[in-house]
């Protein structure tokens, strides 16, 4: 019903006709780099309102209220604010690495975005391989945040980035080993084909308890993985002032800042793809007309209802839960989620084995 | 302090010094611990204090007795209501004067709100030491209840210098019995709301159980008083030992506890917040009548030398005057629960991480003027 499919081939087809092959894949790459940036800052932006928004509910307070209706213009004139700082740069810190490291932050949860499946066809690229891929990119923030904390010279910083090291590297294991699940029983890395194998039902619903349970771990560890709610160890701000990006001021923290809230989206939105089915509609057994009902909303609403969800879950947490300590954080990995991940996985590969699954 | 610095065997060992403080955000002040760790763990803390001395048992030295009353609000100025009793009992002693009952039972009323909200303060930034940000509001939210009532009365939050030698500055204002009560039931619907949020947390209990680990002979060699020593089984409440103003009337139960990790400090906080709503209960309907103020002409001690020691929220308070007869002590000294508190924190947090060394000091619940006056 919803397909844009045919309408971005068209566009396609429209360029290729007009221009030559060069010119048509130049004017495709820089409009399709622009429109992702675009959403990428709004949305960021908006992340943070929402953040500020539902933090203030569960804390008695208002929130933003003042630039705009609603505030909802506070983040932009907060990002302004950034924009029109003094960038301090600090003697004795290695400029060169402590300048390149926001931006491996952010280029890697921008090149991260690339192959999230918004709406059937609406995809910058459909990778085969797109859960490895964005695994694979979405890991190299890490380089970043050790690179800000080494290159800070400032002892808060490195012990921030150490942490977040350690923390990144093992829960990395835990979300690939999640995602694992699903592909085994989707057999498929690429999000079109794992979306279509939902076409019958999430594999949340579907996949019987141990999706659910990978389903789990991928949230917890997904959290741990943006460095946030419980698991912001790495900007602990009670021990170690703000962690690796203590030094950092104006527009570079906001570059950390807005890759954190992204990073967060790219978590949910992957959580949403394989495992509450994309951009799918949700259905009911054989009721049809409650299901041709929910045919009708459009799939951009689906996908970013369900990821808003999820990233809600995980303000939830973050607002509620004390932060771990280092070392009930590495035993919670390597102790809890990783043997209960490896057994899960061969419990799917036997279900999908006697094809149990609905 | 310079040689620890400049120890060379340090890089052999691994080891490094980190100032937490005067600006950090986990010393709730200008303190600064140098702590030197070996990776996430903390070798040995020193503490350094003196960031924000501002003299004021000198200063005290210039001023009559009722003026002393307005500094010592700015030591602990959590507790400040019961700082200006100190004063005032130990004045009234040296003077060999009684205060009628009222100003008994008002003091110990105001005195068990402020202790009962500088334990909420405590818990909100207890809770925001260890990275439970939303634990601020919900203290917060309470605690402004308890500032009315001490606005409506004294004319003011924090500070309030209620107390003079010799009774009170005025009487209550006419709601103050209502309000009381109103705060009794809402704040006994709230409490249970703090164990939801922070003590039934599984994170929380593994963040503070056999955390800091101080034994009963630790809190008494360090001096270590209030919530905190109670908390390591030492019967140290002076409302218990050396009954002052309206509590030798009353009943309730001091609250110990034997482990004396940072968890049964937290715990014992959290009781002495219910056991303080029912001492409220008790006093609140039974404030007799007379008069506020004693008739003093001149406020001057005697020759001699006079103590008296209260139980703040901290722990216990002595004023200790020196006095030559004239309108001014000739030297004073205040005994604050927080200088001694603060010293067996090297104890308790050398071999732990450096996220329990926050946990540590929290549950210590330090407040940075009090050290220093």
């Amino acid at each position: 019903m919803y397909d844009f499919t045919a309408l971005i081939g068209s566009i396609t087809n429209l360029l290729n006709e007009t221009f030559s092959p060069f010119w048509a894949g130049l004017i495709m790459m820089v409009s399709l780099g622009v429109a992702l940036l675009l959403f990428y800052a709004v949305l960021g932006l908006y992340l943070v309102y929402a953040e500020r928004k539902i933090c203030a509910r569960m804390q008695n307070r208002m929130g933003p209220n003042r630039v705009g209706p609603l505030g909802i213009f506070q983040t932009i004139a907060d990002l302004i604010k950034l924009l029109l700082k003094e960038l301090i740069y600090i003697k004795n810190a290695d400029n060169f690495l402590f300048n390149i490291a926001p931006f491996i932050v952010i280029v890697a949860s921008i090149m991260a975005i690339g192959s999230i499946p918004f709406a059937k066809g609406l995809q910058a690229i459909d990778l085969n391989i797109g859960v490895l891929y964005i695994l694979a990119i979405s890991s190299m923030g890490v380089i970043g945040i050790l690179l800000a904390g080494w290159a800070s010279n400032s002892k808060y910083s490195v012990i921030g980035a150490m942490r977040s090291g350690a923390q990144v590297i093992s829960y990395e294991l835990s979300v690939g080993l999640a995602l694992l699940c699903i592909i085994t029983y989707a057999g498929s890395m690429q999000f079109s084909e794992i979306i279509a194998s939902q076409q019958d039902g999430w594999w949340l619903f579907k996949g019987h308890i141990p999706a659910f349970i990978a389903f789990v771990i991928y949230l917890i560890s997904g959290t741990a993985e943006t460095n946030r709610g419980p698991f912001d160890l790495a900007e602990a701000e009670s021990e170690l002032t703000a962690g690796f990006h203590t030094e950092y001021s104006g527009i570079k923290f906001a570059f950390f800042f807005l890759a954190e809230y992204m990073n967060m989206f790219i978590i949910a939105a992957i959580a949403t793809t394989m495992f509450l089915g994309g951009w799918l509609p949700f259905h009911l057994f054989q009721w049809h007309g409650f299901n041709r009902v929910m045919d009708f909303i459009p799939p951009v609403f689906w996908f970013f209802g369900k990821t808003a969800f999820i990233i809600y879950v995980m303000m939830w947490f973050k607002w509620t839960f004390p932060r771990l300590r280092i070392d009930q954080l590495l035993a919670l990995e390597w102790k809890y989620l990783l043997p209960i991940n490896l057994m899960n996985l061969i419990l799917i590969a036997f279900l999908t084995l006697m094809q149990w699954h609905f | 302090m310079e040689e620890t610095l400049l120890d060379i065997d340090m890089q052999e060992k691994e080891e490094y010094i980190i100032n937490m403080g005067p600006q950090h955000p986990s010393t709730h002040g200008v303190l600064r611990f140098e702590t030197c760790l070996q990776g996430e763990k903390v070798k040995y803390l020193i503490p350094h204090c003196g960031y924000i001395h501002r003299g004021i048992e000198k200063m005290c030295e210039h001023l009559t007795y009722p003026q002393i009353i307005h500094l010592t609000d700015r030591m602990d100025y959590l507790s400040a209501h019961i700082n200006n009793e100190a004063v005032a009992l130990c004045i009234e002693n040296a003077m060999q004067v009684e205060v009628s009952d009222r100003v008994k039972y008002i003091r110990t009323i105001f005195a068990e709100l402020t202790r009962i909200a500088s334990h909420q303060l405590w818990w909100c930034a207890f809770g925001m030491d260890l990275g439970a940000l939303t634990t601020f509001f919900y203290g917060l939210r309470d605690r402004e209840k308890i500032l009315d009532i001490f606005e409506e009365t004294t004319g003011s939050r924090l500070t309030q210098s209620f107390n003079t030698p010799g009774g009170l500055m005025s009487d209550i204002h006419p709601n103050f019995q209502k309000r009381i009560k109103e705060f009794i039931t809402y704040f006994r619907k709230k409490l249970p709301e703090y164990d939801q949020l922070l003590t039934g947390n599984i994170i929380f209990r593994e963040r503070t159980k056999g955390i800091g680990m101080m034994t009963k002979e630790m809190a008494i060699d360090y001096g270590v008083t209030g919530p905190s020593g109670r908390g390591s089984g030492f019967h140290c409440d002076i409302r218990k030992i050396a009954p002052y103003s309206a509590y030798p009337f009353i009943k309730f139960n001091e609250i110990t506890l034997t482990e004396g990790d940072t968890y049964s400090r937290y715990l014992v906080r959290i009781a002495e917040m219910w056991e303080s709503l029912n001492i409220l209960e008790q006093l609140v309907d039974n404030i007799p009548q007379g008069s506020t103020m004693l008739e003093l002409k001149v406020i001057k001690a005697p020759k001699g030398e006079f103590y008296q020691r209260v139980e703040t929220a901290r722990g216990e308070l002595g004023v200790y005057i020196v006095s030559d007869g004239g309108p001014s002590p000739a030297r004073i000294k205040f005994r604050t629960p927080n200088f001694s508190n603060l010293f067996v924190i090297n104890k308790l947090a050398a071999g732990h991480k450096i996220a329990d060394l926050v946990a540590i000091s929290g549950s210590l619940d330090l407040v940075i003027p009090d050290i220093d006056r």
